[in-house]
């Protein structure tokens, strides 16, 4: 590629401090007459209160642009019926941008289809570009751990038996992150704060996850949050227990009316525009797109009625910090939960360092084993 | 919020606790499977049962107002699920176990069609009776709310050994099950028997299903199953087709099942892959225990064919 790639932080920033508004208007004027057809692919069902829920609700976002037309296909298996599903989207209606949402779609399948459509724009969630792969696609990915930071100073505020529960699926890379940055978010508040996990060991298993909740309220932990797929079972049995909870991916508020605090919640809409934009202005995707809360790649859910106004203060002056730069969540000294020092003091590893990829520790502090 | 710890006390809690909430979904669909394979057919198509009886009960709930009323449902649904599984495999030449699996897919894609718009509501859940009033620990409180369903599954177990081992009609389900020749030569209904103990295997399995969706985890979710209702088939042949030992087995898994969860409570945290297989570790390590070489298929009804 000769040219340079169009620098996406300052572009991202104007979006966001214009809101998106005025640019979407403009895309929509020029092209009023010819929509932009996206096509979405979920691997699960749109209403999980997950993941799935997170893209689905970008998706109704996207559809209200003037200009862009969207068709979605759930529960696409990460098999060749991927393949099948985006081929048909292509021929049949004409999608010029395929959004593929599920980890498990990039290789081979998006690989695949983006050497046979060289004409159509593919954006995958997860997966990593390298050299050598087809220039249409763009992989996209955002730093959901700041949100799951700004989670944890809420819950470090407001627990009383200074424990706090985890249910998390797997201990992949990015769910340790995200597990790491919520425990130091808490023990920024109180440093006596220990953070119990408990992996279930799969993304969906609502029994087991279930018995994690209740294990975790006997042991004495006052704040549950989730780190599943779907994190509505957590969150259910923990309001039925009377503790606080944390969401993940998207709102749970509704399942938790009482104990719900605050979640860390993707928000897709900012890259979806993005690959909008670059295939209205017959650019070349961006290949690697990574951003943070700075960037309005992440949120966190409403605070919920528990929450006190210093725990909203602190939860406030932490996003600011992190949007300012500031604040970054994996600073040295930091020690993991074996007392090896793995970031020495003066280090700073910000959200887009990419020794944070490889993760494979737990912070001090938490209870659990990789 | 009076929250205390309790310590490696958690464990054995967690324990029993867990054999009472995750188990009686197993009580019920294995000795629904029990019966009907004491008639002589085995039912694999319970697992697609239990989805379409967890939607239907969480559906009906969600309507009515009355999870009762869901749990009739989802017994019903159920017993639907029965009768065509019942009257498929009444014709000559048609495989039970393939009639099965199809019915597996099948339950679980209607399951899932028509529960699309059940995930958002939040129907009314089974009440449970609280049995942790003696104890101040709000641990032992919340371990000991137990589920009615679950008596109702104990006392199923044992209605269901008179009825085998005690009545008329339970004679005649074992002689139908045991030689369909000499229930032949009895006169017995051969075909009517098997029908109505596949469709009592699908109200029992449908109920099952309703277990998870009205009370515990509690909502309808299209990932709720983990294979519950394949695990029960296997129960059965665990308990070798008695009913107390169903209902005990179905108690040891639900006990082993807590233990992965319970243990990186207590702060065993590593190795919890393994813990979480402790079930089915469990499960395999007694059958080798319980095999005999000398009469393998003593207690398998004899028109069962798990073993031609």
């Amino acid at each position: 590629m000769t040219l340079k790639p169009f620098d996406r932080r300052s572009f991202l920033q104007m979006l966001a401090a214009a809101g998106s508004a005025p640019f979407v208007l403009d895309i929509g004027a020029a092209h009023a007459e010819t929509p932009l057809t996206v096509g979405i692919l979920y691997s699960g069902s749109k209403q999980d209160y997950g993941f799935n829920q997170s893209h689905a609700q970008a998706a109704a976002a996207l559809k209200k642009q003037p200009g862009i037309k969207v068709i979605e296909e759930e529960r696409v298996p990460e098999t060749i019926a991927a393949q099948r599903s985006m081929e048909g989207m292509i021929r049949q209606d004409g999608a010029q941008l395929i959004l593929a949402t599920s980890f498990g779609y990039f290789k081979p399948h998006v690989l695949e289809m983006a050497a046979k459509y060289p004409d159509v724009t593919f954006a995958h969630t997860g997966g990593v570009w390298t050299a050598g792969m087809p220039e249409n696609i763009g992989t996209f990915y955002a730093y959901i751990f700041e949100a799951q930071y700004i989670s944890g100073i809420v819950a470090g505020h407001m627990t009383k038996s200074k424990k706090l529960g985890l249910v998390a699926a797997k201990p992949t890379p990015n769910l340790l992150r995200s597990i790491n940055a919520f425990a130091i978010g808490a023990r920024s508040v109180d440093p006596a704060i220990q953070v119990q996990v408990i992996f279930t060991g799969d993304w969906v298993l609502p029994v087991r996850e279930a018995e994690a909740t209740n294990t975790l309220v006997d042991q004495g932990a006052d704040v549950i949050a989730a780190q599943v797929d779907s994190p509505k079972v957590v969150i259910e049995t923990a309001e039925k227990r009377g503790v606080m909870s944390c969401g993940y991916h998207s709102s749970q508020a509704e399942v938790a009316p009482n104990g719900y605090l605050t979640g860390a919640e993707w928000n897709w809409i900012t890259p979806y525009l993005v690959y909008a934009g670059s295939v209205r202005g017959g650019k070349k995707p961006e290949h690697y797109l990574r951003a943070g809360i700075s960037d309005h790649f992440v949120k966190n859910s409403p605070f919920g009625k528990l929450v006190t106004p210093e725990a909203r203060a602190a939860a406030d002056k932490a996003r600011a910090d992190l949007i300012g730069g500031t604040l970054v969540v994996y600073s040295g000294p930091l020690k993991d939960n074996k007392g090896n020092v793995v970031i020495p003091a003066g280090v700073m590893q910000s959200s887009n360092d990419r020794a944070l990829d490889g993760i494979n520790y737990l912070v001090e502090g938490i209870i659990g084993q990789v | 919020m009076d929250v205390t710890s309790i310590g490696w006390l958690t464990l054995p809690l967690a324990i029993l606790g867990g054999a009472i909430r995750v188990s009686t979904p197993f009580i019920f669909v294995s000795i629904g499977e029990l019966i009907t394979e004491k008639s002589g057919r085995i039912n694999l198509g319970l697992e697609g049962t239990l989805m379409l009886g967890a939607m239907a009960g969480y559906g009906v709930s969600y309507l009515s107002g009355s999870p009762w009323l869901g749990v009739l449902a989802a017994g019903l649904a159920g017993t639907a699920f029965g009768l065509v599984h019942g009257l498929l495999c009444s014709v000559k030449r048609v495989n039970d176990t393939a009639i099965g699996i199809s019915l597996i897919v099948l339950g679980t894609g209607l399951a899932f069609f028509f529960g699309k718009p059940l995930i958002e509501p939040k129907a009314p859940a089974l009440p449970s009776i609280s049995l942790g009033f003696w104890s101040s620990v709000p641990q032992v409180r919340a371990a000991s709310d137990v589920n009615a369903l679950f008596f109702v599954g104990i006392l199923l177990a044992f209605a269901v050994y008179v009825f085998l081992n005690r009545t008329g009609w339970g004679l005649m389900l074992r002689t139908v099950g045991d030689s369909e020749d000499a229930a032949r030569a009895l006169g017995f209904p051969v075909l009517r028997v098997r029908i109505l103990a596949t469709m009592a295997g699908g109200f029992l399995a449908g109920i099952g299903g309703s277990f998870l969706s009205l009370s515990y985890p509690g909502s309808w979710s299209e990932g709720l199953s983990s294979g519950q209702g394949i695990m029960a088939v296997a129960l059965v042949i665990f308990a070798r087709w008695r009913s107390i030992n169903a209902l005990g087995a179905s108690l040891l898994f639900g006990g082993a099942g807590a233990l992965g969860p319970a243990l990186q409570g207590v702060g065993v945290t590593g190795y919890y892959y393994l813990f979480n297989a402790a079930p089915y570790i469990l499960t395999l390590a007694i059958m080798v225990a319980s095999t005999s070489r000398a009469a393998p298929f003593a207690d398998a009804p004899g028109e069962l064919k798990l073993h031609r």
